[in-house]
Formats: C-alpha cells, sequence, structure tokens
C-alpha cells in the first residue's frame, strides 16, 4: 500500500462511510428507523480504530513514516489519539441510537456528521503541517457547529448553535492568524521546520506572538478560560449525546494539536509559553469551578466542570518532560471515559425531550433508578477524583508531573480547585441519594435500557475503573505515545514494545 | 505458614466482596436479608482479624511490620500494594474488625428500607478504613482515606435523621476533603524528592534526614499532611464539621465517623515521616489539645440535645488523645493509642444506647425524658457502665488511657507541661459531670412527657449481646490492659522520645518551671512520680506504667 494511502488511512475510511451514511440516509424510506445508519456509523469508527492498527503495524515494520510531501506524520502520539476518538465516537454513537428514534426526522444526518468530525480530529493529531492542522479543525469543527443545533426547532439549539459557530469561526481566524505569524517568523508552517529556526529567527517577537494565537484558537477549542463563554450556553443547547462528543473528541484532538505545536515545534520559546500556560490553567480551573458552584442546570454545571478539567490537564504543560505528556494523554483518556459516562446517563434519564434539567429534577433518583444513580454516582465521583477511579489517576499524572516540573504551587492551586470542585459534584451526588422533596416526577421517559445503551454505558464505566484500578495499561501505552513528541524529530520513537492491540479501556 | 502472608489482603476482601454481593441480591420489602448477609460478612471479618493478634510475635524486632504483604501495582510512578500490621496498627485493626457486627447489630431495627444501599456502603466503608489501617504505602493509603469519606456522605445523605441531612453530608465532605487534597500535594511532593512512596523506606530516610534539605518545604509538607489527619480527629478549631455529621449520621456511621482514622494516621505517617517537624509542633498541639478537652467538655455540659451532648464529649475525648500522643513520651503515645481503642468503643456504645433510646421515643432531646430507669433498668445499667468507663473510672479501660496520658504529659519536655495535665485532668472532671447529669435527667426523676405518651421496652436479646460485649471488653480491658499493651509499647517505646534524652539538666529545668508543684502533683501516682523525677530505666518506667 503506497504510504500515502496509509498516511491518512483511518480518515479516508471515515470519509467513505459518512458518505455511505449520507446516500443511505437519502434512500431510506421517511419513516424507516435510522438505527441501521448508525450500526453503518459505528462499523465505520470500528474500522478507522482497526486502520490505525494497520498504520502501528507498518510503524513496526519500517519506524514512523510520513505522507502527502511530509505533511501527515503517522507515529505513535497520532495512533494514540487516533484510537481515542474511534473509541470516543462509537460509545457515543452506540448511546445515540434509540435517542434519535422516534421524534428525529434526519438521525442520518447526525451518523454522517459525527464521522466527518471525527475525520477532521484524526487529521488534527497526524498533521505536522499547520495548514494541515487548519484544515482538520475547520473540518471538524463545521462539524460539530451543526451538531450543536441539532434539535431543530428549538430556542436554545438555535442559539447554541450560532453562538457556537460564531465564536468558533473568531477563534479559528486566531489560528490561522497564529500561522501566519509563524510564517512570518520562519518562513515555514512545517512544525519540523519551525522547531529549527524559531529559536534563532530575528523576530523573536513575531515567534512569540504566533504562540500566543495559536494558544488563543485551540484555547477556545478546548474551552480554556478566558476563551470560554460559548462553552455553557452551547452544552445547554446541544443534545446530550453530542455534548459527550463534543466535550471530549474536539478536545482531545486540540490537545493533541497543542502538545505537538508546543513541545516539538516551538520548545525554544518554553520560556515564554510557559507563563501563558500558567495563566490559562490558573484561570482556567478558577473560573470554571467557580462557575459551576452557581449552576442549578446539570448541563451547564458539566460545561464548566469541563473548563476546570481543560484547566487541570494544562497543568502537566508546564513539566518540559515525557512525564508531561504521558499526563496529558492519560487525563485525557480518563476525561473522555467519566465525563461521556456522566452525559450518557443524562442523556439516558432526561431523553431526548431534556425534561430533567436542574439539581433539583435529580433529587431522589435513587430510589426510582438505583442503578442509573449509582453509575452517575461512580461517574461523578471520578469527576471529582476519588481514588480508585479514573479521575483520580489522571489529576495525579497531571500534577505529580507539575510537581516534577518544580510547579508544586500550581499543583496546589490545582488541588484547592479540585476542593472547590467536588462541593457541586456532590450536591448534585447529595441530591441523588436524599428523599425526594417532591413525589411529582417522573423518571419513566426512557425506562428501557436497551443494549447498545448499557454497552456504551458499560464500556465508560469499565474504562473508568480500570483507568482508576489498574492504570498500567494505559500508562505503558500513553508512555509510548510520548517520545516521538518531547523529544527533538528526528530521533526515532520507541515503537517496538507499543502494545499491538488497544485495551478495552480505549474503544 | 501461607495463611499469614494473605491474611491482610483477605481482611480486606472479605467485606469488599460481600459488599458487591449484596449490592447484587434485590432488596424486599420488609426482608432481613441484607441485614443477616453483612452480619455474616462482617463477623467473618472479626473472626479473619483476630486471627492478627492471636498469631502476632511480640517479641519481633520492635518497629517491623508484619504480616507483610508487598507486591507492584503501579510501574511507574512506583505504587506498591503493601500491606502490613505492627503495634500501632494490630488492635485498631480488629477494633475495626469489632466494631462492624455491632454497627450491623445497631442498624438492624433503624433501617428498614433501602437496607442494600445502606449495608453496601455500609461494608464499603469498612474496607476503607481497614484499607486505611492495613497499608504501608502512603498511595494506596492515601487512596483509602479518600474511599472513606465516600460511603459516608452518601450515607448521611441518604438516612440523615433531618431535613439538614444534605448540607451535613456536603459539609462533611468538603471539610475532610479539601485538606485531604492539599495532602495530595505533599504526597507528590515526598514522591519527587524520593522517589517512593513506601512508608517504611521513607521512615527510614526520615531517620537520616535524606527526605530534602529544604526545611521549609519539609515543614510545609509535614503541615500538609498534620492538617489533613487534624480535621479528620478532629482537633479543636477544626472540628466544625462533627456536630452535624454526628447529628446526622446513622447510629451505625455515627461510631466510626471520628477519631480513629485521624489519629492512628497522626501517630503512623505524621509522627513516622515527619519526627522532628512533630516535635516541633508539639507545644502547638498539645495546646490544642488542652483547650479541646475544655471546650468540648464544656459545650457537652450544656446541650440539650444527646446526639450533640455525644459529639461534642467526642471532641473532648479526641482532644484528649491529642495531648496524650504529641507528648512524645512512651506514656503518653501508649496511653493515647490504647485511649483510642477506648475511645472508639465507649463512643460505640454510647451511640448505640442512644440509638435504642431513639427508637423507642423519638427523640434526642434531654429535655423529653426523664424517670427511665423504673422502666428500664438494664439500660440504665448500659449507660452508666459506659459512662463510667468514658470518665476513666479505675478497672474500666478508661482509666488505664486516661492515667497515662496525664502521666506522659506530666512526663513531657514540654513547656508549661504541668499546666497542660492540669488542664487534662479537668477534662475527667467535666466528663463525669456532664456524663452523669445526663444520666440523671434521662433516668430518673419524674417521667419525663414523651416517655408518658410512648411505652419503650428494656433491652431486648439482640440489644443485650451487644451491650454485653461493650461492657465485657471495658471490664477486660481495665483489667488486663498488658495483653493490648504489650503491642502498643513495641510502637509507643520507639516513637517516643529516649528516655536517654531526659538528661538530668532537662529535668532540672523542668522542676524549676512548674507552676503549682503541689496543687498539680497531686493527682500523679507516687510510683509514677518516682519514674518520671529520675529512674530512666526503661524497665522501671515500665513497671509504673501498668
Amino acid at each position: 500500500m503506497p504510504s500515502n494511502l496509509l498516511a491518512l488511512l483511518p480518515e479516508i475510511i471515515l470519509t467513505i462511510f459518512g458518505v455511505l451514511v449520507m446516500l443511505a440516509e437519502a434512500m431510506l424510506p421517511p419513516k424507516r428507523s435510522r438505527k441501521p445508519l448508525g450500526w453503518l456509523a459505528i462499523f465505520g469508527a470500528m474500522f478507522a480504530g482497526i486502520a490505525a492498527n494497520v498504520q502501528l503495524q507498518h510503524i513496526h515494520a519500517v519506524g514512523v513514516f510520513t505522507g502527502f510531501y511530509g505533511t501527515v506524520q503517522v507515529d505513535t502520539f497520532s495512533i494514540f489519539f487516533h484510537w481515542l476518538i474511534a473509541g470516543i465516537v462509537i460509545v457515543v454513537l452506540l448511546a445515540s441510537l434509540d435517542y434519535f428514534e422516534g421524534p428525529v426526522t434526519h438521525a442520518g444526518e447526525y451518523y454522517a456528521l459525527a464521522l466527518f468530525g471525527a475525520t477532521g480530529m484524526m487529521l488534527m493529531t497526524c498533521s505536522v503541517e499547520l495548514l494541515m492542522v487548519f484544515i482538520g479543525l475547520e473540518i471538524s469543527s463545521i462539524s460539530t457547529y451543526i451538531l450543536a443545533g441539532f434539535r431543530k426547532g428549538q430556542a436554545t439549539a438555535s442559539e447554541s448553535s450560532l453562538k457556537y459557530f460564531l465564536l468558533g469561526s473568531f477563534a479559528t481566524a486566531f489560528f490561522l492568524y497564529g500561522i501566519a505569524l509563524c510564517f512570518g517568523a520562519t518562513g515555514s508552517t512545517h512544525i519540523s521546520t519551525i522547531a529549527a529556526r524559531i529559536g534563532t529567527t530575528s523576530a523573536p517577537l513575531l515567534g512569540i506572538l504566533a504562540v500566543a494565537m495559536v494558544l488563543i484558537g485551540l484555547g477556545f477549542k478546548v474551552s480554556l478560560a478566558p476563551f470560554h463563554v460559548w462553552t455553557p450556553d452551547v452544552y445547554q443547547g446541544a443534545p446530550s449525546p453530542v455534548v459527550a462528543l463534543m466535550s471530549t473528541a474536539p478536545k482531545a484532538a486540540a490537545f493533541a494539536v497543542l502538545l505537538r505545536f508546543l513541545f516539538n515545534g516551538t520548545p525554544a520559546l518554553r520560556p515564554h509559553w510557559i507563563l501563558l500556560i500558567e495563566i490559562l490553567a490558573v484561570l482556567s480551573m478558577t473560573i470554571g469551578n467557580l462557575g459551576a458552584l452557581l449552576q442549578q442546570n446539570v448541563k451547564r454545571l458539566l460545561a464548566y466542570s469541563s473548563i476546570a478539567h481543560a484547566g487541570y490537564l494544562l497543568v502537566a504543560f508546564t513539566s518540559f518532560h515525557e512525564d508531561a505528556v504521558s499526563g496529558a494523554l492519560f487525563y485525557s483518556v480518563a476525561y473522555a471515559a467519566m465525563n461521556i459516562g456522566a452525559l450518557l446517563v443524562l442523556t439516558q434519564i432526561s431523553g431526548y425531550e431534556e425534561q430533567a434539567t436542574t439539581i433539583d429534577d435529580f433529587t431522589g433518583l435513587a430510589l426510582k433508578r438505583p442503578g442509573m444513580s449509582a453509575l452517575l454516582g461512580f461517574f461523578l465521583l471520578s469527576l471529582i477524583g476519588i481514588p480508585f477511579t479514573g479521575g483520580f489517576f489522571g489529576k495525579f499524572y497531571a500534577f505529580s508531573a507539575a510537581v516534577h516540573g518544580g510547579h508544586v504551587w500550581l499543583a496546589i492551586v490545582g488541588l484547592a480547585n479540585s476542593g472547590v470542585a467536588c462541593f457541586y459534584y456532590l450536591r448534585l451526588l447529595a441530591a441523588l441519594y436524599s428523599r425526594p422533596l417532591t413525589d411529582s416526577r417522573d423518571y419513566i421517559l426512557s425506562p428501557r435500557l436497551t443494549f447498545p445503551v448499557a454497552a456504551a454505558l458499560a464500556f465508560a464505566g469499565l474504562a473508568t475503573l480500570i483507568l482508576g484500578v489498574a492504570p498500567g495499561r494505559v500508562l505503558n501505552m500513553v508512555q509510548h505515545a510520548t517520545p516521538g513528541i518531547i523529544a527533538a524529530p528526528a530521533e526515532q520513537p520507541a515503537a517496538s514494545s507499543f502494545p499491538a492491540t488497544p485495551p478495552a479501556t480505549n474503544r | 505458614m501461607n495463611f499469614d502472608h494473605t491474611i491482610l489482603t483477605l481482611i480486606l476482601l472479605t467485606p469488599l466482596v460481600g459488599a458487591i454481593v449484596l449490592a447484587l441480591i434485590p432488596e424486599r420489602e420488609g426482608a432481613k436479608t441484607h441485614h443477616i448477609g453483612a452480619l455474616v460478612i462482617t463477623l467473618i471479618t472479626l473472626l479473619l482479624t483476630l486471627h492478627l493478634p492471636w498469631h502476632y510475635h511480640y517479641a519481633a524486632e520492635p518497629g517491623s511490620f508484619q504480616y507483610e504483604q508487598n507486591l507492584p501495582w503501579i510501574s511507574v510512578p512506583a505504587i506498591r500494594y503493601h500491606l502490613g500490621v505492627d503495634g500501632l496498627s494490630l488492635w485498631l485493626t480488629v477494633l475495626a474488625g469489632f466494631l462492624a457486627p455491632m454497627g450491623v447489630l445497631a442498624s438492624w431495627r433503624t433501617i428498614t428500607s433501602r437496607t442494600k444501599l445502606f449495608f453496601t456502603l455500609f461494608l464499603l466503608q469498612q474496607v476503607a478504613m481497614l484499607g486505611i489501617f492495613l497499608s504501608l504505602d502512603l498511595f494506596l493509603y492515601y487512596g483509602f482515606w479518600e474511599l472513606s469519606l465516600v460511603p459516608l456522605t452518601l450515607l448521611i445523605a441518604t438516612f440523615g435523621r433531618t431535613e439538614n441531612r444534605r448540607r451535613a453530608a456536603i459539609k462533611f465532605f468538603l471539610y475532610a476533603f479539601i485538606p485531604s487534597a492539599i495532602m495530595l500535594v505533599g504526597l507528590l511532593w515526598l514522591y519527587v524528592r524520593t522517589g517512593t512512596f513506601d512508608f517504611p523506606a521513607l521512615q527510614n530516610l526520615a531517620a537520616s534526614h535524606s527526605i530534602s534539605p529544604n526545611t521549609t518545604a519539609l515543614w510545609l509538607c509535614s503541615l500538609s499532611f498534620l492538617v489533613a489527619f487534624a480535621v479528620k480527629c478532629p482537633v479543636f478549631p477544626l472540628h466544625g464539621w462533627l456536630c452535624d455529621t454526628i447529628t446526622e449520621a446513622p447510629t451505625a456511621l455515627a461510631m466510626v465517623a471520628a477519631g480513629k482514622l485521624g489519629l492512628y494516621s497522626i501517630l503512623r505517617f505524621s509522627f513516622g515521616i515527619f519526627p522532628e517537624q512533630s516535635r516541633h509542633i508539639a507545644p502547638l498541639l498539645i495546646a490544642l489539645g488542652a483547650i479541646g478537652i475544655v471546650y468540648g467538655s464544656l459545650l457537652a455540659l450544656v446541650q440539650t440535645d444527646l446526639k450533640k451532648l455525644a459529639s461534642f464529649s467526642l471532641l473532648g475525648h479526641v482532644s484528649f488523645i491529642i495531648l496524650g500522643i504529641f507528648t512524645f513520651t512512651v506514656s503518653g503515645v501508649d496511653g493515647g493509642t490504647f485511649q483510642i481503642l477506648n475511645e472508639s468503643l465507649v463512643g460505640a456504645a454510647f451511640f448505640i444506647l442512644l440509638g435504642l433510646l431513639y427508637e423507642r421515643y423519638g427523640t434526642y432531646d434531654i429535655r423529653d425524658y426523664g424517670g427511665l430507669a423504673a422502666r428500664h433498668p438494664w439500660m440504665v445499667t448500659m449507660f452508666v457502665i459506659t459512662a463510667l468507663a468514658g470518665i476513666g473510672l479505675p478497672m474500666l479501660s478508661g482509666f488505664v488511657g486516661e492515667f497515662l496520658i496525664l502521666s506522659g504529659t506530666m512526663q513531657s519536655i514540654v513547656a508549661h507541661h504541668v499546666v497542660w495535665a492540669v488542664v487534662g485532668t479537668t477534662g475527667v472532671i467535666f466528663s463525669a459531670a456532664y456524663m452523669l447529669w445526663m444520666i440523671q435527667r434521662v433516668f430518673y426523676g419524674s417521667i419525663g412527657h414523651r416517655p408518658d405518651e410512648v411505652h419503650g421496652w428494656d433491652l431486648n436479646a439482640r440489644e443485650h449481646v451487644e451491650l454485653w460485649a461493650f461492657a465485657g471488653l471495658f471490664l477486660v480491658m481495665g483489667l488486663f490492659s498488658p495483653v493490648w499493651m504489650r503491642a502498643i509499647d513495641t510502637y509507643g517505646t520507639l516513637t517516643a522520645d529516649k528516655p536517654t534524652r531526659f538528661e538530668p539538666n532537662t529535668f532540672r529545668h523542668i522542676e524549676t518551671e512548674t507552676y503549682e508543684p503541689t496543687a498539680s502533683r497531686g493527682f500523679v501516682d507516687p510510683t509514677l512520680g518516682a519514674a518520671a523525677l529520675g529512674k530512666q530505666a526503661p524497665s522501671a518506667n515500665k513497671g509504673a506504667r501498668y
């Protein structure tokens, strides 16, 4: 197989399946169930994961390889993110099968858009050329803009979509401007060339400005404070499974770009950008948590919590060591597992109509849906960072990277923040388990726990548990995904001992 | 013997597996399935914990750990599954094992709905508690430490007594979690400095002063540990959560909410990893302990709610232990450790008795009671025995601990130690006052208006079994304290300042510094006075203590 084709094999597969879903959607009679399309999309994502595996075999054989004139680089780092994104898409789509049955008439679009979005995200993680990254970012963003407004006919959905679109395009403009400045400073938009030249450039200020601009653009995508204002509104208006998708996969991809750009592309400017990272991390953690304290709506609460979690993840960036990268990667896996889990439980409880939205609506849920509340409780505990859950080890690795890098104060700020954070998670958790204030609410909106939803929830729950009890396997994997990022680009990553198959936690 | 290497894992696994099994058994209205299941599981755990003192090598080198199990868990960072017991944790483990079936029995009547949730979480709490006592890997320990918050929080939120329960649950969690989160930074810093989470290794590094040359950082680290533990104890100004938690918590959880976990952690980790910092900060902690004794006792004196009275009495007793262990004398540390056992038992028995009253009359308000002695002769007997054990009547268990703590305080080299001993002694008097006054108001005098409306019954068979077990222990622990002291002393002699450090000059210093020598010395046993004044040989010291 030509290496060009192989380098983008997962993306190509996803695109083909996305087009197939759209064609099939047009051909299916209007009244027919759209579930087969969903399954088609799920298989597409699975094949993409397998394609990433094929790439890994090729790496084992010939080492890291590039395609399309060196703009796309397949290494263990990109493969890790391909698996993560494919896994997220599979789990979310599994849970969406029943959600989009019935009241929705255009469910096929949803599945296709999810696949197209994933294509863009995967492209972001394997591009080493900033313009290519930009293309990936646009593909993924445009899909998520549409997905955010998917509950057509509702005012909040339109608000969500429009807000996301306007602010998002503004942010991508910043990103593009950053690329232009980078080109101005170094004469190239290729990350390895930037790395070689940015330390010796005749216009260092230009380079610093470029990094700042790129940080703003990506900071918006991962909802770092102060670029977070869109998050609560968009999450509130978007359908819950879409929130599960857009709060994890695009963020993981954006963090991947950030890691490549900062650690691989501009390590020479580290003394400058480290300050920005510190500021962004502290602001995100603090604003996210303080904002969440005031929320009554559970989705808005999780939106603010996702801002805070982006801040926790950023704490890992302060160390220039392999620890930092592996900590960040581990955190993105753990965060994906627990956040998707929590949002899928919300989806299952409140249904398409979203009747249970505020904390009060969830009061006494444990009496009526004990299994669901136990699961939600587990995910909330993981978000708090209680030991023996994935969230704990995520925080642990991120903060120990910071301590290792000599930023003890940042770890203290972070952990004090997680103390504040446990207050609002607990408010929800205590509500679940206290006796109901009023007995009038019925949680029979989607009483049937169908197999795909159960499978999705089991995946998320098991992943969170395994990451918390036996993180060794995933840790091993993230550690083998780091060398290509932190060291000089010429160095060969230690791909030989990279595990050959993705563990269950990654799906 | 092969069993010895896996016994600790078995002790942890039994309640964990039990919790999972109970969670899977469907719940039927009015059935006692989960009660019986939980009782069986906790009894098995108790039997397993009893194996520990039975086969313990008392003559082994002090400070060595037994029944050790040390397996790799996570390679980076180096986290090991390391369990073990020594003289400090030996009896605390048994204590945790003993309190669990008692807790189940105490919940027999009160928990009638959502039994599955209750007993599953109760057993998880048990796992966390045992894990705290058994872990020798700091990271593993931290895991259990945080885990111990969750079941209690959920149980208070679910089974709390009043409408205030949700607030109380969150308050409890926040109070405990925030300092623990800061402690995690300390933990990470320690790991980055030393590259290990293993407690014995850290203890050795600490003993040779090779953790870090940066004394400021070491101080901050030790404080992050101490504050987290002190909140959990609780030590005087950090007790804000105690009253609400105890008031709301069901009996079985009020029994385990405070005291031993924090105190054990101070003894193990603060003293073990930060011996110098702990000694430097000891005067502050002793002062806070003394304040806590008076503060807790005085507040207990004016309470009209029985649960609140119990919670402030708990604060007083925990402060007493703090006073003892921070003297860093052999008697103080030994007595403090013994007193943890005694205090937990007395507290548990007291909460069970209060629970019995509440089951019958549905109120914790002292003013609603009166004249119950005629109706419940057995119950009043148990109340009095428990109260006397708590006050420290000779021959009952409380006496041993209190006596050793006070004598340890007198021997200590801390400034104003005599004042603190005197203040500590007032605690004994105060606790006698509020306990006996409470008994008088509840059980004697004319019949109160609540017993007038409701006709309660005296103890039934289950309650007899439960309370006699406690009463028997009070007596046995009072009469045969060396059985417990044998193990505890191996820890105490190792941790406390060596008698050789008591240079004659130091003693002269103490002598000249006393404020009211005659009045304060009056309490101290003459034999002990002799030991404290000059006999530095450990054997003489030991003889005086028992």
